[in-house]
């Protein structure tokens, strides 16, 4: 077995390439057939301040498996703007040697090979081996044995191997994302693959669905059906169906959000007249309310550490975000600039936030530091003037959001720096309110 | 008056604007237009943010003298819309308002009316708003106008058990345009009763 691990270090030899231009990269995805029967389109656009040069082969052995295999983790890694691909790496095998000084005479920092074999048991043995052409040696190599079917999530783990190994940050790529799509009157509510491919739906409606939520788990997911003629919010395991109406009060019923020990969702109730912020637990027990007052409160969402919950209220005459104990007790206003600032979301390390803002009757993500004496400049990072629904990276380093382009709405993803840009748009169906789920455990 | 003029057929729902005349003009009212429930709305124009509760506009118009037949095409939904109490009504907002405009008062007054006079009646106040922003805050936002109708309702008397203010927010906009005459039919809330 080849299942050697080495220290991690740091890629301290990155190479700074000046990018002046913009690469624009297509692809086009299938989603399986029994999810949305559309297609979806993967648009690329800038790249990182930092690109690492790569080499990596077609994988050895068979033929449909490790074309899968390696051009998954050739397509992710060429997405996200950290990674220049470099063609020509031959095939090899699983004990032949690397040319190092070859490739690094060819300004190439990495090579990957690897080697996909079906096994006695009709399971399927992937292995890899990431080379670093200046130490001459491989710092990372595994082998992955998993079901035919799951040589896609094989691949996406691999990706994540080589990314964290060169860049220090845990990649992304085997987590996955939740979205409403809607064609004619049928509203899904999905789950794909980070990219939008492997599409599943977990709920299947003829009335809106809104504000999908994943739990820290990754196993169930909070959201708005208007099945019943009215907002309520459900949790369901979307393993095996089963589901409950969390909230379910007289009135509006809306905007879940995980606490992070996945015991309890802050939500928003009408059940007492204004929209107010309240907390239920998973089980629907225990309701106890949050906010008080007359104003708007909603769009609640916890601070990575439970303590306390951002939102937005309009208690200060226009839709602003603010901060208040998960205990309760008298809320702080977090956003001055502008008159509309909604959607708050708090990045994994608590940080940061993301935010919806309205600038000229522009609607767009903006970011800012969080818990700096003084108010930390925001920058806005999209651009269509209709973007909605930020959503963080479980890493923190992509927000995955709604934008209407064309008159229709699509799923785009932005680098935190707001450099690198992902397009997923689909001819024939509408996808908006995007999740990101967490690092699968 | 003579009976055998009025030839409004329950069954089709159908009256004709002669018909209509007749019975506009005739004196007494053997004819009760709003008793019959009789849906009298021009063809092509059935609802609408005012639902007005006079049924002459069309027979308004009719020359005696003229003997062509004009004809009134109704539906049951515009009988609900003009005279019933019980079906869908609408009531519009300004811009980024949650006041009711005075024209809406007589609607709100009717169905105050109608909730005190049969306590076991029910009704479901639905918000709406235009597309723009965030959707979370605008199911909010159509919150406080579906609740601004069931405090008018509530401040006419009418139990507060009789009543519930949801919001659908922008997820059913009535016009999907874009322009701001569509986005304008979207500002509004809508009252069903429970069958």
């Amino acid at each position: 077995m080849n299942q050697k691990k080495y220290p991690a270090i740091a890629l301290h030899r990155a190479r700074i390439l000046f990018v002046a231009t913009v690469l624009t990269a297509s692809a086009f995805l299938l989603g399986l057939p029994q999810a949305v029967n559309a297609q979806m389109r993967v648009d690329v656009t800038g790249v990182g301040s930092t690109q690492v040069p790569i080499a990596i082969a077609k994988f050895t052995g068979d033929a449909n498996a490790s074309t899968l295999v390696s051009e998954t983790i050739k397509r992710n890694l060429s997405r996200i703007g950290n990674f220049k691909l470099v063609d020509g790496l031959a095939p090899t095998g699983d004990n032949d040697g690397l040319d190092y000084a070859g490739w690094r005479a060819k300004s190439v920092d990495a090579l990957v090979v690897g080697s996909v074999n079906r096994l006695a048991n009709g399971r399927v043995d992937v292995r890899f081996r990431l080379g670093d052409t200046l130490k001459s040696l491989v710092i990372e190599s595994q082998s992955l044995v998993s079901s035919e079917g799951d040589l896609r999530f094989t691949a996406h783990r691999i990706s994540d191997l080589i990314f964290e190994k060169l860049t220090g940050q845990k990649g992304i790529f085997s987590t996955r994302i939740a979205f409403i799509s809607k064609e004619g009157t049928r509203y899904r509510l999905n789950v794909s693959d980070w990219d939008a491919e492997n599409i599943q739906t977990a709920l299947n409606s003829t009335e809106p669905i809104l504000s999908p939520a994943w739990s820290p788990s990754g196993t169930q997911l909070a959201y708005v059906s208007f099945e019943n003629k009215k907002p309520v919010v459900y949790v369901q395991n979307i393993y095996n169906q089963q589901r409950k109406a969390v909230a379910n009060f007289k009135g509006s019923n809306s905007a879940p959000a995980w606490s992070p020990d996945g015991l309890s969702l802050a939500v928003t109730l009408t059940r007492d007249g204004p929209s107010q912020i309240y907390i239920v637990g998973v089980d629907g027990n225990g309701l106890r309310r949050i906010t008080q007052g007359n104003a708007i409160d909603t769009e609640p969402v916890f601070a990575p550490d439970g303590k306390s919950i951002f939102f937005t209220s309009d208690r200060g005459g226009s839709p602003q975000i603010y901060r208040v104990s998960s205990q309760g007790g008298e809320p702080t206003r977090v956003t001055f600039n502008g008159n509309y600032n909604v959607s708050p979301r708090i990045g994994p390390d608590g940080r940061r936030l993301a935010y919806v803002t309205r600038r000229e009757a522009k609607y767009s993500i903006a970011v800012r530091e969080l818990g700096r004496d003084g108010a930390a400049g925001d920058q806005i990072i999209t651009e269509t003037g209709r973007d909605e629904s930020p959503s963080f990276a479980p890493n923190g380093q992509w927000i995955l959001y709604a934008a209407r382009s064309g008159g229709k709405d699509e799923l785009r993803f932005v680098s935190i720096d707001g450099r690198t840009k992902l397009r997923i748009s689909s001819s024939n169906t509408e996808v908006r309110e995007p999740a990101w789920g967490p690092f699968p455990k | 008056m003579k009976k055998n003029f009025s030839v409004y057929d329950s069954s089709f729902k159908v009256i004709s604007t002669l018909t209509l005349a007749l019975a506009l003009t005739a004196c007494g009212s053997s004819v009760k237009l709003e008793e019959a429930g009789a849906p009298i709305v021009k063809s092509g124009s059935t609802s609408g943010p005012t639902s007005g509760a006079s049924g002459a506009q069309t027979g308004s118009t009719s020359n005696p003298g003229d003997r062509t037949v004009q004809t009134v095409t109704v539906s049951p939904e515009a009988s609900n819309d003009l005279n019933n109490p019980l079906s869908k009504r609408s009531i519009f907002f300004d811009y980024d308002s949650f006041e009711i405009r005075s024209e809406f008062r007589t609607v709100i007054e009717a169905h105050a009316k109608y909730l005190l006079a049969n306590k076991t009646k029910r009704v479901a106040i639905y918000g709406n708003t235009d597309e723009r922003g965030s959707r979370e805050y605008n199911l909010a936002l159509g919150q406080k106008r579906s609740e601004a109708v069931r405090r008018a309702l509530s401040a006419l008397g009418v139990n507060e058990g009789q009543t519930e203010a949801i919001s659908y927010g922008e997820e059913k906009p009535r016009n999907t345009g874009a322009d701001e005459t569509a986005q304008a039919e979207n500002r509004r809330a809508d009252l069903e009763y429970s069958k």
